[in-house]
């Protein structure tokens, strides 16, 4: 499917750029609605997949719920724009190496047995589908599912606990 | 249907879809102030046209020759993106929204949806996860909302957008669980096929009650928490503290003129429509109602088009009426009212909804 492929490059492009976006600008709410941006663009790319409901799920929790707190803070702190540093020491030793050795590994990897990468099919029709999505969450890793909310409600009242001690 | 057709069909309902909806948002507007005069026992318009029915498109006029204000000092990017954002992400959702079965227009049939796709075998399918792209759009729209109040360096407009986001993240929670019983009932996330679910009649220890097979019966508990939780997501009376006037002279659009106020003041009717629209979809049955079985075909396709709008009139009704009636609440009544009443509601709503399916089995 050509559209499918004209798509995806189109929004993979716009997830790159409000990611570059989101590093480039100085004022937070801009950082913010850059993120937006890429959430909206892989719900997008999900949604090419034909994950449908990890799509619509993307947007309602990422874009609608934890980044609208993210940019009601910012809007509360009223936070200012930053100022432009010289970035750490750091940084530059580690993380300019890392990210060499990271894109010559992958580029390394495409070139070399880019053949055999694109073969990796999603073989279920169904895939991403609400119904086969709920069977996996509510019957096959019921207990990991459990848990992890109890994780959440743990860390809410964590979160109580600590504020309540800071008033 | 080929490609090219579908294109063109597809184009010529958004097109109509759009015409129509903004139509309808605009003699919202008349309607609104008609019956809130009746109520106030003044005349509402009357100047403008017979019973004043010109007078939307005199405001509309208006809203186009207005000067464009962007104040100073304001972040001027975001105060332009806002209003544009608040309504696309209004008028996204009807896209989803299926307003009857097919229609036959020379030759060609098609779904009376925007994102309804005809099959050559003449089935219909729509997009399988309609409820939960208008859950997200919805929750998209409250960074139109937000950006507004902040980009406009007010105070005003600051605590009207706090209080708007608030209020709308809030109510979303109590708004999506009030629907967890009508998708245990249908066991879709389809509009088309939820509607298609409530099809017939009730039927008791094997008796036929001629009661439609509409999901109000079974989820009336829901349905008033979706009713609740939707007055306060579209910032209505008596949930309209963002707005409020007496306070934070309008809230987060305080600083905004001409159009740009026009297109916050239309996203705020297309919601309503949509919050109606729903509301018709989910419990009352959506186009279902009487046939006629005499008259001919095209009567046929059009009339449960006519009985869902009968019923989206009945909510809009609904709502003015309401803003005629009811003062407004205090903002910790507000927040008190939708965390600890409609939200626990809401889950004891699912637990008894779920308990009584998976009992029945």
């Amino acid at each position: 499917m050509i559209i499918h492929q004209v798509l995806f490059i189109v929004f993979g492009i716009i997830c790159v750029a409000g990611a570059v976006n989101l590093l480039a600008q100085r004022h937070p709410i801009n950082s913010a609605l850059s993120l937006v941006v890429v959430m909206a663009s892989l719900a997008l790319i999900y949604l090419l997949l034909g994950a449908e409901f990890v799509a619509a799920i993307q947007i309602i929790v990422y874009a609608g719920a934890i980044m609208v707190l993210f940019v009601f803070v910012i809007m509360l702190l009223n936070a200012g724009e930053e100022e432009r540093t010289r970035g750490s020491r750091i940084a530059l030793l580690i993380g300019v190496p890392g990210v060499v050795v990271l894109a010559g590994t992958v580029g390394w990897l495409l070139v070399h047995s880019g053949g055999q990468l694109g073969s990796v099919s999603i073989s279920s029709s169904n895939f991403g589908e609400t119904h086969s999505i709920a069977r996996l969450l509510f019957k096959d890793f019921l207990l990991p599912f459990e848990i992890t909310s109890v994780l959440i409600l743990i860390a809410i009242m964590g979160a109580v606990v600590l504020g309540k001690r800071e008033g | 249907m080929d490609t090219t057709t579908f294109i063109i069909v597809a184009v010529i309902k958004i097109a109509l879809v759009v015409f129509i909806m903004l139509t309808g948002v605009a003699y919202t507007t008349w309607l609104e102030r008609k019956l809130v005069g009746r109520i106030q026992n003044r005349w509402g318009p009357t100047r403008v046209g017979p019973f004043g029915l010109l007078q939307p498109l005199a405001d509309g006029i208006k809203f186009i020759l207005k000067e464009d204000m962007i104040p100073d000092n304001v972040h001027k990017g975001l105060f332009i993106l806002a209003p544009m954002l608040a309504l696309t992400m209004s008028l996204i959702s009807i896209a989803v929204i299926p307003f009857g079965e097919t229609i036959t227009v020379a030759g060609k049939t098609t779904a009376l949806q925007i994102s309804g796709i005809t099959h050559s075998g003449g089935g219909i399918s729509d997009i399988n996860i309609g409820l939960l792209i208008i859950l997200g759009v919805t929750s998209i729209g409250v960074y139109g909302v937000a950006l507004a109040g902040w980009s406009s360096n007010s105070k005003y407009s600051l605590l009207g957008s706090l209080r708007a986001s608030a209020q709308m993240i809030s109510y979303e929670l109590a708004l999506g669980l009030s629907l967890v019983g009508i998708l245990l009932l249908s066991g879709t996330l389809s509009l088309r096929e939820i509607v298609g679910a409530q099809s017939g009649t009730w039927v008791l220890a094997g008796q036929n009650t001629h009661i439609p097979h509409w999901f109000i019966f079974p989820q009336i508990i829901g349905f008033f928490i979706y009713l609740l939780a939707a007055f306060a997501e579209t910032n209505r009376i008596p949930f309209d503290l963002p707005e409020a006037e007496t306070e934070l002279v309008a809230g987060y659009h305080t600083e905004y003129s001409s159009m740009k106020f026009a297109m916050f003041f239309m996203a705020e009717y297309v919601n309503m429509f949509t919050v109606a629209c729903l509301a018709s979809l989910l419990f009352f049955g959506g186009w279902h109602g009487p046939h006629i079985a005499s008259a001919p075909a095209l009567v046929q396709s059009l009339l449960p088009v006519l009985w869902f709008a009968l019923k989206v009139f009945f909510f809009i009704f609904l709502y003015i009426w309401i803003r005629g009636t009811l003062p407004r609440f205090r903002y910790d009544q507000l927040m008190a009212f939708g965390w600890k009443f409609l939200l626990p509601l809401a889950i004891a709503n699912i637990i008894v909804t779920s308990l009584i399916v998976a009992w029945r089995g």
